[in-house]
């Protein structure tokens, strides 16, 4: 198989992730602290928060699962 | 004072405002998917390489691309527009009109294509029928996949004007320069790898949408009850039980229609014939691996309709304002097409509505890349290398793949600004396109199933069921009234006039080519080893564990479609 070395597609989608889990994460908190005064329907759910902690938590299982080197 | 560069704002109307973070997340994206062809140069050295992965994908991540090269972002936004002015009638178009078609492909037809070792469709189609079937179906293929990609890189464009007040320019050159550049520098490797990263970002960034919308109303009970009070008449929430007839429901099609037009002959038609979509299973690494990828793409198509029908539907429920069709949309009113951007910003907040606006980017680009790859792997080895320069290294066929990734991408951007300026044309385009798929399918399935069908039957049942089709589109044209032929009923609308004329344009191929054939001489059945049905050993699979074998997950999606459609029934 000449593909053997190749990073996995999983690790760029975690190492993408990562970052907007914690964007989005800390956009949700900041709109907890500081609510804006053009809010969304259902802002009291904060879905920003919840979202960005489930998609950093995707981020994080995909990056280290699938890191270089940590064969599968 | 914005933070924002001057391009992205210079519509002052627009639906979305983005902030900050939302423009970061969507900058970030396209870091990543240059990065990733960046990286994927290395390992595409071979043809092999660069127009089939290198054979070597897993049943998984070709299964995944198969479906998201079809998950356009006009796809999104076009069905999700279709839900709200049909109802669930639209979800018909990820079940019966994909589900049967990607098993049947799985299943029956991919150890043909694989087994035959062919690079493409009309390559399939050269093996089994010869030059002019091939020739046909190639040159069909190349100029509409582009003029298609070109089309829908001016909507994209469009929706992006109308939604955040980009520019047009701007947009057309930035997110076509971007796939150009990925899938130059990968071939179908790195369009395949984005592609599975797109699928991921196209999830998370819709599925928001259901999720709060159905807390908003309630669940499903609720969205039933809110859409009955909206609309005064119309079921707009069964998916079969007002197909009884063509008057009663909001989509004037009748069950044949949808069974044999859109379930049969147009579905499989697109799913095993398009090489846009086949192209990405053949990548796969090993028989088991090719047929699983449809299965599993079958998988997940049958979850889309949860981020495409279902936020049409809530919008029913519960947007405030009526919306009206793209004609009938003024200043103040708004199109069925602005529904998802609608329900985005109602739900999404900064940062959310980022991953929002990246979904609808990916989406348009990994059916761009979809696109290109398709045609550059058709322009390089069923037309430069068939008519043009037959023997030549493999290095050679490579380069001229990555040249024609370009062009590909500049006709496209070419066809995008003849739009811009001919609306009209994207009408008879995409009729155009129509014309191909019905009676590919004709010809493709009866030469891998009836091994008495000869080239000429196959190159003259193919031109048949074009041409046929179409004289039925112009003769629609010319006189609306022939719609009550073609489609059965005066009441038919164009919906169902274009499942009736895939129809009759399929039966006609068929007839065409079975007559043909018997008129003419067969090849011998040495020349039909590993292309047809009776001729070919498929491997056993009775080795293998039951949880190993694709009939055994072909048989759990189809019971689980079967079971969805008697739940919305």
């Amino acid at each position: 198989m000449h593909h053997s070395g190749m990073i996995s597609i999983w690790f760029f989608i975690g190492l993408l992730l990562v970052p907007y889990g914690l964007l989005t994460f800390g956009a949700g908190i900041y709109e907890y602290m500081v609510p804006s005064a053009q809010t969304t329907v259902l802002a009291s759910l904060h879905a920003g928060i919840w979202w960005g902690l489930l998609i950093l938590g995707l981020g994080l299982f995909w990056s280290l699962r699938f890191r270089p080197g940590a064969g599968r | 004072m914005s933070l924002l560069p001057a391009f992205l704002l210079a519509e002052p109307g627009r639906l979305l405002h983005l902030s900050f973070v939302d423009v970061v997340v969507i900058a970030l994206y396209f870091v990543m998917v240059i990065g990733i062809g960046f990286y994927l140069k290395g390992f595409t050295k071979t043809g092999e390489d660069f127009f089939l992965a290198g054979r070597d994908m897993t049943a998984w991540i070709a299964g995944l691309s198969f479906v998201a090269a079809n998950l356009g972002s006009l796809e999104l936004m076009g069905w999700a527009a279709a839900s709200y002015q049909y109802g669930i009638l639209a979800a018909h178009w990820y079940w019966i009109g994909a589900i049967p078609a990607m098993l049947f492909l799985g299943l029956v037809m991919m150890p043909f294509y694989y087994i035959s070792k062919t690079h493409s469709v009309p390559g399939y189609l050269k093996l089994r029928f010869g030059e002019g079937s091939r020739a046909v179906s190639a040159i069909s293929f190349a100029f509409m996949t582009v003029l298609m990609s070109g089309i829908n890189m001016y909507s994209m464009a469009l929706v992006m004007k109308v939604v955040l007040g980009w520019d047009i320019h701007f947009s057309i050159w930035i997110s076509s320069l971007t796939v150009a550049a990925y899938v130059v520098l990968g071939g179908l490797l790195s369009a395949i790898f984005n592609e599975v990263l797109q699928f991921v970002m196209i999830w998370l960034g819709a599925m928001l949408i259901p999720i709060i919308g159905l807390i908003e109303t309630g669940g499903w009970n609720g969205m039933v009850a809110r859409i009955a009070k909206n609309t005064a008449a119309g079921d707009y929430t069964h998916l079969w039980r007002t197909l009884g007839s063509f008057s009663d429901n909001p989509m004037g099609i009748h069950w044949t229609g949808i069974v044999l037009g859109l379930g049969f002959v147009i579905s499989f038609g697109y799913w095993t014939t398009d090489f846009l979509v086949v192209q990405r299973v053949l990548s796969a690494r090993d028989l088991r691996s090719a047929k699983m990828a449809p299965i599993i793409g079958a998988s997940f198509k049958m979850l889309v309709p949860f981020i495409v029908i279902l936020p049409g539907l809530l919008g029913l429920a519960v947007l405030p304002e009526h919306l009206v069709a793209e004609s009938a949309a003024t200043a103040t009113t708004h199109s069925y097409n602005e529904v998802l951007p609608l329900m985005l910003a109602r739900y999404c907040g900064p940062g959310l509505l980022g991953l929002g606006i990246t979904a609808l980017i990916a989406g348009f680009m990994s059916g761009m890349a979809g696109n290109v790859s398709a045609f550059a792997t058709v322009w390089t080895y069923d037309i430069y290398r068939a008519f043009f320069r037959a023997q030549a290294p493999d290095e050679h066929y490579v380069k001229i793949g990555r040249w024609c990734t370009l062009l590909g991408v500049l006709v496209s951007i070419g066809t995008a600004y003849l739009v811009m300026q001919f609306a009209s044309i994207m009408d008879y385009v995409q009729a155009l396109f129509s014309f191909f798929i019905a009676p590919l399918f004709g010809t493709v399935i009866l030469g891998m199933l009836w091994k008495r069908a000869t080239p000429a039957g196959g190159v003259s049942g193919l031109l048949a069921g074009t041409l046929s089709s179409i004289g039925m589109w112009a003769w629609v044209k010319l006189d609306p009234s022939a719609i009550s032929i073609i489609a059965l009923s005066p009441k038919a609308r164009d919906m169902a006039e274009n499942m009736y004329r895939a129809l009759w344009s399929w039966l006609i191929c068929v007839v065409v080519t079975v007559a043909v054939s018997y008129m003419t001489k067969p090849k011998p059945e040495s020349e039909l080893t590993g292309l047809v049905y009776g001729c070919t050993e498929i491997p056993s699979e009775r080795d293998l564990k039951l949880t190993q074998r694709p009939i055994f997950w072909g048989s759990l999606v189809a019971i689980v479609f079967v079971v969805l459609n008697l739940i919305f029934w």
